[in-house]
């Protein structure tokens, strides 16, 4: 009995140990891995629809807390005044949820550009939403308080052929942000005041 | 029995060299030489684990009971590759995205708990450091040799650097999982051939 214990104890020192060291490494790693992982995985996508911002959207983000989600938000200094922010959201697709990184010039509630950042939709098929810019050009310059429809379903945006179930969600993505983008557009402006040079 | 330092540290490098003379650890071994990058990657993330626990493991022989001491060693090494995974993805994100799932895996590396039992957990701190080196630097070694064969010839390029003209057609088979498996094994029998005296 007396050996059982000292054997339990040692794993549970052991475990604990190992616990508390983790956890002092995971904290400081986080940030640097979370700016990475925005790099890598949205980075390219942000910097897409953002082309021709005078500042890394990368490093100037801001969060906002939205009921109890918290979202990252990125801002696009255009000709010296910050009134653009992107942030991602996600719309059903075919085969899993599609991230879509939407773009919003907070002046005029229109959408200054999308771009997909992760799908797990059909290669060569569903894909294209991510690699061919003809569906997301078509949201460009577009209120974001629309309804967004494939033209299938009586809306105004060409589905790419072939994967109309993607495209419809892309769209579902874009309107799903509208609603955030209204929800928060009072803190987003608010927060955006830090940033203008 | 009485080796010295400078000999546990060398016998790694040539006499027990991994995976060619200690046939363990070939699961990264053959999945991730496709490119030197990735190969020299994955040595270091396992030198740096061999060295760590190696030397924990060392120091604590004499409080770990013998009826857990795997369990132990376990949460040594599982310890180790988490730091180093987090490590990897906050400073060297794309090599960890290539390395994926074999970064986690080397918690049960052969090569590791091998070490561990065999060797850390029945010498002093000092032996079981250059053990680790040693035979830590060696699989680096082994996983730079080969990478580089099945690179130059798989893709043609080496470190992501071209090495022949454009007329140089890929030999594909290289870089794919047969192409490992008789890559290793040639490598293995010339290793044999030269090890006979």
């Amino acid at each position: 009995m007396r050996e059982m214990i000292r054997l339990l104890v040692v794993i549970a020192v052991f475990s604990a140990v190992s616990g508390g060291l983790l956890a002092v490494v995971q904290k400081g790693t986080k940030d640097r891995i979370e700016y990475q992982q925005l790099k890598f995985v949205k980075g390219p996508t942000i910097h897409h629809i953002l082309e021709g911002s005078s500042n890394d959207p990368l490093v100037d983000r801001f969060k906002l807390p939205d009921g109890k989600e918290e979202r990252n938000f990125f801002v696009g200094v255009f000709d010296g005044k910050a009134d653009v922010v992107a942030f991602e959201v996600f719309g059903k697709g075919f085969g899993g949820d599609i991230g879509v990184m939407v773009a919003v010039n907070v002046e005029n509630d229109e959408i200054v550009g999308i771009g997909v950042t992760t799908h797990s939709e059909t290669p060569g098929v569903g894909s294209r939403a991510k690699t061919d810019p003809s569906l997301s050009e078509q949201f460009k310059g577009l209120p974001i308080k629309e309804p967004f429809k494939v033209k299938a379903d009586g809306g105004q945006i060409d589905a790419i052929s072939g994967a109309t179930v993607t495209s419809r969600g892309v769209c579902g993505a874009v309107v799903g942000s509208g609603e955030i983008y209204m929800r928060l557009k009072k803190d987003i402006i608010e927060k955006l005041k830090a940033f203008k040079a | 029995m009485a080796k010295t330092v400078v000999q546990e540290f060398t016998k790694g490098l040539w006499a027990e060299i991994p995976p060619f003379r200690i046939v363990l650890g070939l699961c990264p071994t053959l999945a991730v030489t496709k490119s030197v990058e990735n190969g020299i990657g994955m040595g270091i993330a396992l030198t740096f684990v061999l060295v760590c626990s190696n030397v924990v493991i060392s120091l604590l022989r004499n409080i770990i009971p013998k009826q857990v001491r795997i369990a132990c060693f376990i949460v040594v090494i599982a310890t180790f590759v988490t730091v180093v995974e987090l490590v990897m993805q906050a400073y060297t994100y794309p090599l960890f995205l290539k390395l994926g799932i074999f970064i986690p895996l080397i918690v049960v590396n052969c090569i590791l708990l091998g070490r561990a039992e065999a060797f850390a957990a029945k010498n002093g701190v000092i032996s079981s450091f250059a053990d680790g080196l040693g035979i830590g630097i060696g699989f680096t070694l082994s996983l730079t040799a080969l990478s580089i064969i099945r690179e130059v010839l798989g893709s043609g390029t080496f470190y992501n650097i071209p090495v022949f003209g454009p007329s140089f057609k890929p030999f594909s088979f290289m870089i794919q999982a047969p192409g490992a498996f008789v890559c290793l094994g040639l490598m293995l029998c010339v290793m044999n051939m030269l090890g006979k005296k």
